[in-house]
């Protein structure tokens, strides 16, 4: 069973729907115990930082996830559940964020001559640097959704395993501490290798062991 | 590297996708579940959904279309028609759309944008904008003149202008319709894609006048458009999908091919 983590941000529907298509059973909580006490959990997310940070706040979860996470069990975020397990983002005038990773969510700013888009839209390649579990039956360079305007950047960059370019810009869009892996893109949104990565998630044992 | 992304639009009325020519004269095609799945089997990065009945007929959208989309497409899509507040938005978004397009509501309240982009994050909210060629003038500098209700009632609002203008009050992306083009098969105009796609900051939809691959090579190369909108070439059966991705790559243009 997954408990996908409902904080008022979010595509909460569409992981359940991505789940439900590869029948792994799921559950939404809000529910700091019932998250404490959870055996999987995924952390999803779109919308702003600070907003977010704060309904975790009054909703007593921010606690319960640190807990969930100490306790060694497999544990998901996505990319705004990716940032916000950082120390700090600069979004909304900076935020003071979970501080489960060491490490900043930057904005993409890029040179004045070159134009690209932000937020960084649509589907790009995933590089994998290292391999892992969530990586089973993926091809490496394997194209996935993104939709964001901040990146994250990792103090400890041996915790980064994978990346992504977008212009100039190369970015960490996969990351893992011990059972924590967090993904900037989308596995939902990422059609047959997204959902593939979901499946390897539903079975993973939170370790780094890549067979 | 960014794809480029080519995005196939459904427009639905009484639970069928149809098409029409400028707007006018439509015919039912096909179920939108049935017709998105195969899309989306065939290589399509994005999906656009409109009701474009719902705001003549002053109804909200079909939420049960949009859970039955989302049930069955682990892509991203994008619903627009007959938004009436942040409400319809939410529930557009809950119901499971990545995105909401709002077009005419945005003209009359502006601020709507803002509020969307404040409540749910800026990357769901897309404006859809109807542009048509006019005189240049003081108050149409570009050039080109925004139109509403389906290309219906002209506005005061500069194309140029009011892409600006939104992408200030945080829209996300501009998915950019020609009226003049819409429907012709003769090919996006450029013209307007350029003028709007380098001007603002945001990802912009090229969309009206998509009759063959060339037309896609010619908007995503020549213009700063990042997607490209296509519908009846694909929905009348004489391209697929999969042909057009298969000709943008060889055309060097970055496309995502491992559906």
């Amino acid at each position: 069973m997954i408990t996908v983590i409902d904080y008022g941000a979010g595509n909460l529907r569409s992981v359940c729907l991505a789940l439900e298509s590869i029948n792994v059973p799921w559950t939404i909580s809000a529910d700091p115990k019932e998250i404490s006490a959870a055996e999987r959990v995924i952390f999803p997310g779109v919308g702003a930082a600070a907003s977010a940070i704060k309904v975790l706040q009054e909703k007593g979860l921010e606690q319960a996830i640190k807990d969930y996470v100490a306790s060694g069990k497999p544990f998901l975020g996505i990319c705004l559940g990716t940032q916000i397990i950082f120390n700090f983002s600069e979004e909304d005038q900076g935020t003071e964020c979970l501080g489960l990773i060491p490490g900043n969510v930057i904005h993409f700013d890029f040179p004045q001559d070159e134009k690209r888009s932000v937020p960084h839209m649509g589907w790009n390649q995933v590089n994998f640097s290292k391999p892992h579990p969530l990586f089973k039956d993926i091809e490496n360079g394997s194209n996935f959704y993104f939709v964001h305007s901040y990146y994250p950047c990792p103090e400890d960059k041996t915790m980064a395993i994978a990346s992504t370019d977008y212009g100039s810009i190369s970015f960490t869009c996969a990351i893992t501490k011990n059972n924590l892996i967090a993904t900037q893109f989308h596995p939902e949104k990422s059609g047959r290798h997204g959902l593939q990565l979901l499946k390897n998630f539903s079975t993973w044992d939170g370790t780094n062991n890549a067979k | 590297m960014l794809n480029k992304r080519l995005i196939v639009c459904l427009d639905v009325r009484n639970k069928k996708v149809t098409k029409g020519i400028k707007f006018k004269g439509n015919v039912d095609i096909g179920d939108p579940v049935e017709m998105a799945c195969q899309y989306v089997n065939d290589g399509v990065d994005e999906l656009v959904f409109y009701d474009i009945t719902a705001s003549a007929e002053q109804r909200p959208i079909d939420l049960d279309m949009v859970r039955d989309v989302a049930k069955n497409v682990f892509i991203p899509f994008s619903v627009g028609g007959g938004i009436r507040n942040v409400d319809d938005m939410r529930n557009v978004l809950l119901a499971g759309a990545e995105k909401v397009s709002l077009n005419s509501l945005a003209v009359r309240d502006p601020q709507i944008i803002h509020q969307g982009a404040q409540l749910f994050g800026k990357q769901c909210i897309v404006l859809g904008m109807d542009a048509q060629k006019v005189e240049k003038s003081e108050k149409f500098p570009s050039g080109y003149q925004v139109v509403i209700h389906g290309g219906r009632t002209e506005t005061e609002k500069d194309a140029l202008a009011w892409a600006q203008e939104a992408e200030q009050l945080g829209a996300g992306e501009i998915c950019l319709n020609s009226i003049d083009a819409d429907g012709m098969k003769q090919g996006y105009d450029l013209e307007l894609t350029q003028l709007i796609s380098k001007s603002v900051q945001i990802p912009v939809i090229a969309s009206g006048g998509a009759g063959d691959s060339e037309h896609l090579i010619a908007v995503l190369s020549q213009t700063h458009a990042e997607a490209a909108l296509v519908a009846s070439m694909v929905h009348y059966g004489t391209h697929t999908c999969s042909g057009i991705k298969e000709d943008l790559n060889n055309a060097q243009i970055p496309t995502r091919m491992d559906w």
